[in-house]
């Protein structure tokens, strides 16, 4: 057992490893995002407070969910990486990163869209939007960080402390953002008072979670295998991949 | 050690005076910005005061966290505080100690004085006062992680404020908050004990994780 | 005894060296040679523990100077191509200062000998900016009579030095040599130093 996960951890052997695995991830991505567009769209019932605006949970609420579960992710390889020295996790922290931005970026997007017809702004300093801000500044830092440092030696080992700290922060700042909100009044509608959903819109929802999370593994691992062909290029079997013409 | 460092470090600070008033100026000169920019009505201004003072110590503390380290880096004194025998996060305590007194403290007393700018009544402006040396070494502190891994980069300037600014929200919130809560006749003391509590706990993790970035950046 | 064993040293996606093999005993001196970019300043901040060997591991009387860490820092000396010492501060407040941060507080009286003996009287009271590049590498060295470490390691130490000065500097390696200290030197300068065993480490 212990000689089977070794092998993927090399960096040679994941390469591949990914490369099968990236296309299957990829349909059944593809397909739950069609079907989770549909109920989302066009079964779920209207709802009779918001209308059809609501809608937009149907990525709102997949895209914060992810963007927090993500960064947990990156911290957690990223602490893998500096506590056992395995280059493969580093890599792991480094190609979430984008992604998990991305879905941090979208959940901001669709919160302002959404926002508009319910409180008639663009944007609200609600405590979950501005938490969410507040951790696209923290990927945003992550990422920076990383791409200063020229050594990737280095830059995986500070990348990985800037994470830990952050993971740790995430859960004071949540807080205190949620304290603050409190104490200034501030919006009066907040996604948690969404009310009591059908059993449509829950459907809808989950299989939205999942297509999520079957588009960051296959853009993840796409994007692994890209940063292995870059740290590894100096490596025999690269250049033998590259004689074989099958590096894509 | 631990003594010898901070004396060191206030040493060099008393040798070059400039820095440190350097900071200071750059706090005083950002708080009386603000009434240009919205406008002198006293109402307005003494409502945004607490916001504003904390927000230009925020900035003032991160501009000299450049400092912290990067002169010992480049004359090679960082590398020999590496190879002491003695624990590398009492070290870092140390430093972050000698910034806190030497930025910090000045930023300190300076506050009661902008907080007159803005017609703060005295018992909001004590507490003003007292929210910043509570929370100004929390500053310090977690600053002294974002120094440590910005060492000998390029734009290290600007990227430590990316990577420390979002970090010290909760100080923010709670610093400003508690003048804002006085201010508004509410109890502030949970505000006060929450920047305690930051400020033990940082007191624990921020040397040791700024020691481990140390040892990265120096590899 | 200090052991290096199958060392490899990755610089970006360079390897400097592979394979580096060494061992040095009580009373030992090695002198690392190669031309300019070879490692040799790599491999003495590897032997240091400021960096980490991409490969392989150096052994300190038959432990890993990775878990040794403080006992081991304890040990060494090292005075690198930075000199480490301070422009704001008096020469007699550097050494005090980077001794004491070096783990051996030294009286005042301690550090005016030294400072006497390595030819800097009457500039004790200068600060730092003011002395030469020669001068400054004076008062980094002036920490090699203070401290009681058994290694020390030295990256150019006669850089900026005039004869005279080379030639305390060799006396006092060898006094330290023959108390039993070891001392792992790099230098482009030739110079003669007698110890009971000299080995030469070539950096490709």
């Amino acid at each position: 057992m212990a000689i089977n996960w070794f092998k993927y951890s090399s960096p040679a052997s994941f390469y591949s490893l990914a490369g099968k695995m990236i296309p299957f991830f990829t349909v059944i991505a593809i397909i739950l995002l069609a079907a989770g567009l549909y109920v989302g769209f066009f079964i779920a019932p209207t709802d009779f407070q918001q209308g059809e605006a609501y809608r937009i949970i149907f990525i709102h609420v997949p895209a914060a969910w992810m963007s927090m579960f993500l960064y947990v992710v990156m911290a957690f390889w990223a602490g893998i990486g500096l506590a056992f020295n395995t280059r493969l996790s580093a890599m792991f922290a480094s190609a979430i990163a984008p992604t998990g931005a991305m879905f941090t970026f979208v959940a901001l997007w669709t919160g302002s869209l959404w926002g508009k017809p319910m409180w008639g702004t663009w944007w609200v300093w609600d405590a979950r939007l501005t938490s969410e801000l507040i951790l696209l500044f923290l990927y945003i830092g992550f990422m920076s960080l990383q791409a200063a440092i020229d050594d990737p030696r280095r830059a995986d080992k500070a990348g990985a402390i800037i994470a830990l700290v952050g993971v740790v922060n995430i859960p004071i700042i949540y807080f205190s953002v949620q304290w603050w909100n409190t104490l200034h009044q501030g919006a009066s509608v907040s996604v948690n008072q969404a009310p009591s959903m059908a059993t449509t819109m829950l459907l809808g929802m989950l299989i939205m979670v999942f297509a999520s999370w079957m588009y960051s593994i296959a853009i993840i691992l796409k994007r692994i295998r890209v940063i292995i062909l870059e740290r590894e290029s100096h490596t025999s079997w690269v250049a033998e991949l590259q004689k074989k013409g099958t590096v894509s | 050690m631990f003594i010898w460092i901070i004396k060191r470090d206030l040493l060099l600070a008393v040798r070059r005076q400039s820095d440190v008033l350097t900071t200071l100026f750059f706090f005083i000169i950002v708080v009386s910005l603000f009434p240009l920019s919205v406008g002198p009505e006293m109402n307005l201004l003494r409502a945004m005061a607490p916001g504003i003072v904390w927000v230009a110590a925020l900035l003032a503390s991160m501009l000299s966290l450049g400092r912290m380290f990067s002169n010992d880096y480049m004359d090679g004194t960082l590398e020999q505080m590496l190879l002491s025998p003695q624990s590398l996060s009492l070290l870092v305590l140390g430093k972050a100690l000698a910034h806190w007194l030497v930025t910090g403290i000045p930023l300190v007393l300076m506050a009661p004085v902008l907080g007159i700018q803005y017609d703060l009544p005295v018992d909001a402006l004590a507490i003003l006062t007292f929210s910043l040396l509570l929370g100004t070494p929390v500053l310090s502190l977690i600053g002294a992680i974002g120094a440590a891994l910005t060492l000998g980069l390029r734009g290290g300037g600007v990227l430590v404020s990316l990577l420390v600014l979002p970090l010290y929200i909760p100080i923010l919130i709670f610093g400003a908050g508690a003048v804002e809560a006085n201010m508004a006749g509410v109890e502030f003391d949970a505000h006060l004990s929450l920047i305690g509590a930051f400020l033990l706990v940082s007191m624990v993790f921020a040397p040791w994780a700024a020691a481990s970035s140390l040892r990265v950046s120096l590899e | 005894m200090l052991q290096g064993i199958n060392l490899v040293c990755v610089r970006g996606d360079r390897e400097l060296f592979q394979d580096v093999n060494f061992s040095l005993e009580a009373g030992g001196l090695m002198q690392v040679r190669g031309p300019n970019g070879s490692g040799k300043t790599s491999l003495l901040r590897m032997i240091c523990g400021l960096s980490q060997p991409a490969a392989g591991d150096i052994l300190w009387n038959g432990q890993t100077i990775r878990e040794l860490e403080n006992d081991y820092y304890a040990a060494v000396t090292y005075i690198g191509h930075l000199s480490g010492t301070k422009d704001d501060l008096t020469v007699l407040e550097n050494l005090q200062i980077s001794s004491a941060l070096a783990g051996t507080e030294i009286s005042i009286d301690r550090a005016y000998e030294a400072l006497h003996f390595i030819g800097l009287k009457g500039r004790e009271a200068l600060p730092a900016k003011v002395l030469s590049q020669g001068q400054r590498r004076r008062v980094a060295l002036a920490r090699l009579l203070v401290c009681n470490t058994p290694l020390w390691i030295l990256d150019e130490p006669l850089v900026a030095l005039d004869v005279m000065a080379v030639k305390l500097i060799q006396d006092i390696l060898e006094k330290h040599l023959r108390n039993g200290g070891m001392a792992v030197l790099t230098t482009h300068q030739e110079i003669k130093i007698s110890a009971a065993s000299i080995l030469e480490l070539q950096l490709a």
